[in-house]
């Protein structure tokens, strides 16, 4: 039943390869919007505005309780009727950027909350304007609390970015899709796509715990995996 | 505005560095502080005791303005501190005034608070480089000082997980100090520390009253502390001053019952 073909799976690994850097382009850009929205969601819910800190919340919610795909393909064919034209990438960026954004901001919150009260007590008693508070104190006692939260969404990032392949973003599962459709073989590409997703996925892991490590030892913390 | 009738600043010979003027603080229906009328004047040593929810840490923390103030003024070296002036009226204060006068007041907590990310060191030199703009290298200095005088010279680069409850005390003390405060506030400040260390932090404080001119209001559970060093011992009850005075007549002749039985009750448990 299973004709596993390893000339024809030798013949079509360069394209996949190919592929998966637009996969590892897609992730990591998208993460990186989220990243940086993400800590501007967070913050913006911390504002003494209660408007902004409501609309914000709000905004999370929604997005955070409706489907990838759906606001996916929102922005991709949605956009043009109200007069945004957006490229496929473009598209696709903002709305998983954004998706994982949403994500990212209970992360920080979480993040942010875990500091003791007596932390920002002590940056007032010593008159610490609120910009050096967050950025010298409060942000790096969040880090080593957010990482494993960050970790696991890098990885949920890495592999909802097949979803782009629904407007067309040659990533690697639309690239599969592609051959799938040329030589009408799918058992080749397709084991090929989840073998990447894998190698990729398992060390990444394994860094994140690493980089924690790290982080809370440049922090002067106790370390969490490493035996010392 | 309720605020009125408090006069824009304080003039006259003997201004004090503190003073309360009807400080009320409530916590929804609880109230902590009622109409708390309270002065500590210039290099005065105080101590605030009293049974646990008497308002005593409320006073310290409205002082260094970690709470807001629902009626009455505090006023600072005789300048409002919960207020300011405009147009010839008192307003809430802004939180850019706040911070100017808060650079007066140095706090040190039960739970020590020091940054956990930052050496005994780096703890002591953040906020006189950020907020008073002190070169890196004066800082140091000033921080290696500091820590040299309680006693921790030897200790600078460690963190605080690797140094001992009275350790890091001592660096909170130094931290605060490197500030160059007028008014110092210590916070129950060796509750939270095993009972043979709590010698090492009263010897710190010891030193401070004999060798710096500072203000100091303490809140303290330790009366033969608070005894030897205080120049007066203030005894909150429910939110009020229920006797003051100084201390070989509040704890050797109480006037107030209240005060007797509070320690008598300490006492008993000693």
């Amino acid at each position: 039943m299973f004709d596993w073909k390893w000339d024809f799976t030798i013949e079509i690994l360069p394209r996949l390869l190919d592929a998966t850097v637009n996969t590892l382009i897609a992730a990591g850009l998208g993460y990186l919007i989220a990243l940086i929205v993400g800590l501007i969601f967070a913050l913006a819910q911390r504002t003494p505005l209660r408007s902004v800190t409501f609309i914000v919340r709000e905004l999370v919610e929604f997005v955070r309780s409706t489907p990838l795909v759906l606001q996916i393909f929102f922005v991709f064919y949605v956009g043009p009727q109200i007069g945004i034209r957006l490229s496929p990438w473009t598209a696709g960026m903002i709305a998983i950027g954004l998706h994982y954004a949403s994500y990212l901001s209970e992360v920080y919150r979480a993040g942010l909350d875990s500091v003791p009260k007596g932390q920002w007590e002590a940056c007032s008693a010593l008159n610490l304007s609120v910009r050096r508070t967050y950025a010298k104190i409060i942000i790096p006692q969040a880090i080593p609390a957010v990482i494993p939260g960050f970790g696991n969404y890098l990885i949920g990032i890495f592999k909802d970015t097949p979803l782009l392949s629904v407007i067309g973003v040659m990533e690697l599962f639309q690239a599969a899709n592609s051959i799938g459709a040329e030589t009408y073989r799918f058992l080749e590409p397709y084991t090929l796509v989840g073998l990447i997703f894998l190698v990729i996925s398992l060390p990444t892991a394994m860094f994140i715990r690493r980089f924690e490590d790290w982080v809370r030892g440049a922090l002067g913390m106790k370390k969490l995996y490493a035996k010392d | 505005m309720e605020e009125q009738h408090f006069p824009l600043s304080l003039e006259g010979d003997d201004v004090p560095m503190v003073r309360f003027m009807g400080v009320t603080k409530r916590y929804g229906d609880l109230t902590v502080l009622d109409a708390l009328d309270l002065d500590v004047a210039d290099n005065e040593t105080i101590a605030i005791i009293g049974p646990s929810g008497s308002g005593k840490t409320t006073v310290l923390r409205m002082l260094m303005v970690l709470e807001t103030i629902d009626e009455g003024i505090i006023y600072v070296d005789g300048k409002p501190l919960t207020h300011m002036e405009k147009n010839g009226r008192l307003v809430r204060a802004s939180s850019s005034y706040i911070r100017r006068m808060r650079s007066n007041i140095g706090m040190v907590f039960q739970q020590f608070n020091l940054f956990p990310h930052m050496t005994a060191l780096e703890n002591c030199m953040e906020a006189p480089v950020q907020v008073l703009g002190m070169s890196r290298d004066e800082a140091r200095q000033r921080a290696g000082d500091l820590l040299e005088m309680v006693g921790l010279e030897d200790k600078m680069d460690q963190y605080p997980a690797r140094l001992s409850g009275g350790q890091q005390q001592r660096v909170a003390i130094a931290r605060a100090l490197a500030m160059r405060p007028k008014i110092m506030l210590f916070d129950e400040v060796t509750s939270a520390l095993d009972p043979e260390l709590v010698g090492e932090v009263t010897n710190v404080i010891r030193k401070l009253t004999d060798e710096h001119s500072l203000t100091m209001i303490m809140v303290t559970h330790q009366m033969g502390f608070a005894r030897e060093i205080s120049d007066r011992i203030c005894f909150f009850y429910e939110g009020k001053i229920a006797e003051q005075g100084p201390p070989d007549q509040l704890f050797d002749n109480p006037h107030n019952e209240r005060t007797a039985a509070f320690l008598s009750a300490v006492n008993e448990a000693d």
